[in-house]
C-alpha cells in the first residue's frame, strides 16, 4: 500500500518552502524516524522524517525545487518488497497527488506574499524616491544593520541571535558582518540579559534587546517598567535609557494561549516608554531605525505573520518619525484606525465596502505610544463614524483608549458610537476553528463599519 | 582580631589578609563612616518630624562595607546598589546637601525632587542608584559591568545588595552571564542577617552567601563587614580579579544594621540585646577610634575636631533640605521622555 509523504509546515505560520536535499534515493528502504529529505523556509533548514516504513518508491518534488506549498505530497513510500517499478502506477492511483492545491510543476507561479497589501509608498520619502519589494523580514534586519553600522554603541543581544541566526531570522547575517561582540547570544533568561541590557545602556550603549516573542518579555516587564522608563523621571532627567526591546508579540497561528498575546495596550499605559507596533515593511524599516536613535526606551512590537509579507520600501536610509500615524487609504464616509496585523484586515475590509458604497478612511497608527490622536480627530471630524481593530483583548484596550478621546474631543462631530473590534475576551485557544473565532477578522470589520454607518 | 560571633568570616584568606591602615587610611576611614552614621542619624530625627515621608531605609551599622570598598575603585568605577542606598551616596562623594533634600523631596535634591530616598543618580559620581526593586540592581549592575567590557575601558562596577535580594532568580540569570562572559563585577552582598524581618536562617537554605555563586565558579569571600580594614583588604582582591578580566567576584560583607528595616519596623524578630551586644563589641566606628587612639594617629581632642567638622557638614544638608523649595509645579510633567 504506498503512502504519501507531504511537504510538512515547520511552523504554524508557514505555508511553503524549498524542497533543499533528498537524503534518500528511490528504492531505499526506510525505516520510521529516517530523515528523508531537507527544507527550508525563509526562517529555518529542517529535517523531514519518514512517520512510515517501506521503500521510497517515488520522489515527486525534486531537490532544489522553491516554493512547495505545504501539504503537497512530495514523495510516496511503497510496502517493502513492492517493486521501485511498480510504484509509479501506485502513486496514478491514488488522485490527491495530482489534485495538490499548488501544483508543484509550476513554482515560479507562486509567489503568494500577499501583493494586494502592498500600500501606498510612504509619505515621509522625497518624491522621486526609488522604491524596493522587500519582506518585514529583511527591512527589521536592514534597519539594524544600518544602524549598526553608522553607530558602534548599537549592539543586539537575545535568545539564538548570532549563531542561530535569529529565531525567526531577523538577525540573519549580523553576526558574520558585526562578530560575536555586538551580536550576543543570551542563555534562556529574559529577565537577567533585560536587566543587563538596561544597565548597559544606563552607562551610554545602545542595546537592541530581542525577545523571542514578548510572551517571555512578562519575565522580563519589571526592567521594561520600573528599570526603563521610570529611571528619567526618577533620576530628575539626569539618566538615559537608550534601548529598544523588540520581537515578535501577538498571535501567530495555532501557538495557543501562552504564546498568542498582543501587548500593545499593556505597555502602551507607560509614560517613559515609546511603544511602536508597524505593519508594513517600510515602516517596520523606517520606525526600527527611528527607535535605535530616539533616547528613550522604545518597546518595538512586530508580529510573526507579517514577518513574510512583502511591500514596497524605499531605497536607502532613510526614518519614519516615531508618533506619527499614516492615512493609507483617504474616504469620507467612517473612519478605520488600527495597527500592526490589525492593518491587514482594515485594508480588505475597505476594498469590500466601497464595493458596497461605503467609502472608508484607513489610519495606520504605527506609534501606539505617543499616540497621533489629532490625526485621528481630523479624520472623524471629517466622516462623523469610527472603528478602531486590533487583536488584543477589549477591557482597556488601545480602542477604548482612541474611542473615549474621541467622545471628548470630537463629540460634536460623531453620528454614532465607536466601536472596537478586538480580539474576544478569551484566552487563545488552540482549536484552528476556535482560534479562528478569537481574532477579529474582516467580516467583523465590515460589520462594525456597516453598524456605524448605519448601513 | 575584630572578626568574632555573628561577624565570624569563615575564609582562612580573609583573616589573614587584613593589614594594618596608616594613619591617612584609618582618619578618612573615620571621617566617612561618622559622616555616614550621623547623616542617617540626622534623616531619622527629620522622618520622625514629618520632614521625610515615604519610605527611608537607614544605613546605620553598615557602614564599614561602603567605606572600605569605596576605597578600592578608582574614577570610572560604578556603583549601584538598592534602596538603602544613603551611604553609598555619600561614600561616592555626592553633596549631603542634594541627598538630604532630595529626602525631603525638594528642588536641590539629586532627583530635583522626584526620585525621593531609594531613586537618586549621579552621573559625574557613577552611582546608578538607588533601585527599588529588589534584586534589579543585580542585573543592572551586571549591565554596568557589560558596557565596561564593550567600551574596554578598565573600569569595574560593583553591585551591592541585601541577603534578602540574594534570593531573588534574576541575581542568578546574573551570576551565570557575569561569568558566562567574564563580566567587569563585583557583586558585594551586604548580610545584615535581616531581608527586611526575616532571619537569614528561616529564608536561605544555604546561608553562606560567598558560595552562591560556586556553580557559575564566580569565586566568593566572607568578610567581617563591621572591619573596614578587612573589606578594603577583600574589595581590593576583588576588584583586583575583576578588572584583570578574571570576571565577576562575590564578597559576602557580614554586618548588621541597627535601626528596623525600614522608619516604620518595630523590629520585633530581634531581641534588644542582640542589637546591643554588636553596638558595643563591634561598632565599625569605634573599631577604628579606638585603633587610632591607641596608635596615637590622633588624640581625644583631634577626633572630637572631626566629630565637629562632621555634625556641621550634615547640620549644612539638613538646613539645606528644610529650605530649599519644593519643585516647581511644572516638574511634573518634565523628564518623562528626552
Amino acid at each position: 500500500m504506498a503512502v504519501e509523504v507531504l511537504m510538512p509546515a515547520l511552523s504554524p505560520t508557514m505555508e511553503e518552502g524549498k524542497l533543499a536535499k533528498w537524503l534518500k534515493a528511490e528504492g531505499d528502504k526506510i525505516k520510521s524516524g529516517d530523515v528523508i529529505a531537507e527544507i527550508e523556509t525563509d526562517k529555518a533548514t529542517m529535517e523531514v522524517e519518514a512517520v512510515d516504513e517501506g521503500v521510497l518508491a517515488k520522489i515527486l518534488v525534486a531537490a532544489g525545487t522553491e516554493n512547495v506549498k505545504v501539504n503537497t505530497p512530495i514523495a510516496v513510500i511503497g510496502a517493502e518488497g513492492e517493486s521501485v517499478a511498480a510504484a509509479p502506477a501506485a502513486v496514478a492511483a491514488p488522485a490527491p497527488v495530482a489534485a495538490a492545491p499548488a501544483p508543484v510543476a509550476a513554482p515560479a507561479a507562486t509567489v503568494p506574499a500577499a501583493p494586494k497589501s502592498e500600500p501606498d509608498p510612504v509619505e515621509e520619502v522625497p518624491p522621486g524616491t526609488e522604491f524596493v519589494s522587500m519582506t518585514v523580514r529583511e527591512a527589521l534586519r536592514d534597519a539594524m544593520a544600518e544602524e549598526m553600522r553608522a553607530d558602534p554603541t548599537v549592539f543586539v543581544m537575545g535568545e539564538e541571535v548570532a549563531e542561530y541566526q535569529g529565531a525567526y531570522k531577523i538577525t540573519q547575517g549580523l553576526l558574520q558582518e558585526f562578530g560575536a561582540e555586538r551580536v550576543i547570544d543570551t542563555p534562556i533568561t529574559e529577565h537577567g540579559f533585560a536587566g543587563i541590557g538596561v544597565g548597559a545602556a544606563f552607562a551610554g550603549l545602545r542595546p537592541i534587546v530581542e525577545f523571542m516573542t514578548f510572551n517571555f518579555a512578562m519575565q522580563a516587564i519589571d526592567h521594561i517598567i520600573n528599570s526603563a522608563a521610570k529611571t528619567l523621571y526618577m533620576s530628575g532627567g539626569q539618566m538615559g535609557c537608550p534601548i529598544v526591546f523588540r520581537g515578535a508579540n501577538g498571535a501567530a497561528a495555532r501557538v495557543g494561549a501562552q504564546h498568542s498575546q498582543d501587548y500593545a495596550a499593556w505597555y502602551s499605559q507607560v509614560p517613559g516608554l515609546r511603544v511602536i507596533q508597524p505593519w508594513s515593511a517600510a515602516d517596520a524599516k523606517g520606525l526600527l531605525k527611528a527607535a535605535i536613535r530616539d533616547p528613550n526606551p522604545v518597546v518595538f512590537l512586530e508580529n510573526e505573520i507579517l514577518y513574510g509579507q512583502s511591500f514596497q520600501v524605499p531605497k536607502g536610509d532613510f526614518v519614519t518619525p516615531i508618533g506619527k500615524a499614516r492615512i493609507v487609504r483617504a474616504g469620507t464616509d467612517a473612519t478605520l484606525v488600527s495597527f500592526g496585523i490589525g492593518m491587514t484586515y482594515c485594508v480588505k475590509a475597505a476594498d469590500e465596502l466601497a464595493k458596497l458604497g461605503i467609502d472608508v478612511e484607513v489610519i495606520d497608527l504605527r506609534t501606539i505610544r505617543p499616540m497621533d490622536l489629532p490625526t485621528v480627530v481630523r479624520s472623524v471630524i471629517k466622516t462623523g463614524r469610527c472603528v478602531t481593530v486590533e487583536e488584543g483583548w477589549p477591557q482597556s484596550s488601545v480602542g477604548d483608549h482612541i474611542a473615549s478621546r474621541i467622545m471628548r474631543e470630537a463629540f460634536d462631530y460623531l453620528d454614532a458610537p465607536v466601536i472596537s473590534v478586538t480580539g474576544k475576551d478569551v484566552p487563545m485557544p488552540y482549536a484552528a476553528n476556535l482560534e479562528k473565532l478569537a481574532l477579529p477578522n474582516v467580516q467583523e470589520v465590515i460589520d462594525a463599519v456597516r453598524s456605524v454607518s448605519y448601513r | 582580631m575584630a572578626a568574632k560571633s555573628a561577624a565570624k568570616p569563615k575564609s582562612s584568606e580573609a583573616q589573614a589578609a587584613v593589614a594594618e591602615f596608616t594613619k591617612d587610611q584609618d582618619l578618612a576611614a573615620y571621617r566617612e563612616m561618622l559622616y555616614i552614621r550621623r547623616f542617617e542619624e540626622k534623616a531619622g530625627q527629620m522622618y520622625g518630624m514629618g520632614l521625610i515621608g515615604g519610605f527611608c531605609h537607614l544605613y546605620i551599622g553598615q557602614e564599614a562595607v561602603v567605606v572600605g570598598m569605596q576605597m578600592c575603585l578608582t574614577p570610572g568605577d560604578q556603583v549601584i546598589t538598592g534602596y538603602r542606598d544613603h551611604g553609598h551616596m555619600l561614600a561616592c562623594g555626592m553633596d549631603g546637601k542634594g541627598v538630604m533634600a532630595e529626602l525631603t523631596g525638594r528642588r536641590g535634591g539629586f532627583s530635583r525632587g522626584k526620585g525621593g530616598s531609594m531613586h537618586m543618580f549621579s552621573v559625574e559620581k557613577q552611582f546608578f542608584g538607588g533601585h527599588g526593586i529588589v534584586g534589579a540592581q543585580v542585573s543592572l549592575g551586571t549591565g554596568l559591568g557589560f558596557a565596561n567590557r564593550y567600551k574596554k575601558n578598565g573600569n569595574v562596577s560593583v553591585a551591592y545588595f541585601g541577603d534578602g535580594a540574594a534570593n531573588q532568580g534574576q541575581v542568578y540569570e546574573s551570576f551565570n552571564m557575569a561569568a558566562l562572559w567574564k563580566l567587569p563585577v563585583v557583586y558585594v552582598v551586604e548580610n545584615n542577617r535581616y531581608a527586611m524581618g526575616t532571619a537569614v536562617t528561616r529564608s536561605s537554605a544555604q546561608t553562606d552567601f560567598s558560595k552562591r555563586g560556586l556553580s557559575f565558579n564566580i569565586p566568593g569571600e566572607q568578610v567581617d563587614g563591621m572591619d573596614v580594614r578587612a573589606v578594603q583588604a577583600a574589595g581590593q582582591r576583588a576588584v583586583e580579579h575583576a578588572r584583570s578580566g578574571e570576571g565577576p567576584f562575590i564578597l559576602e560583607m557580614m554586618t548588621y544594621r541597627y535601626r528596623g528595616h525600614s522608619m516604620s519596623d518595630p523590629a520585633k524578630y530581634r531581641s534588644k540585646d542582640e542589637v546591643q551586644k554588636m553596638r558595643n563589641e563591634h561598632d565599625p566606628i569605634e573599631q577604628v577610634r579606638s585603633r587610632i587612639l591607641a596608635a596615637g594617629f590622633a588624640t581625644e581632642d583631634d577626633l572630637k575636631k572631626i566629630d565637629a567638622s562632621v555634625r556641621d557638614l550634615v547640620q549644612e544638608a539638613a538646613d539645606f533640605a528644610q529650605t530649599d523649595p519644593e519643585p516647581d509645579v511644572a516638574e511634573l510633567w518634565t523628564d518623562i521622555v528626552k
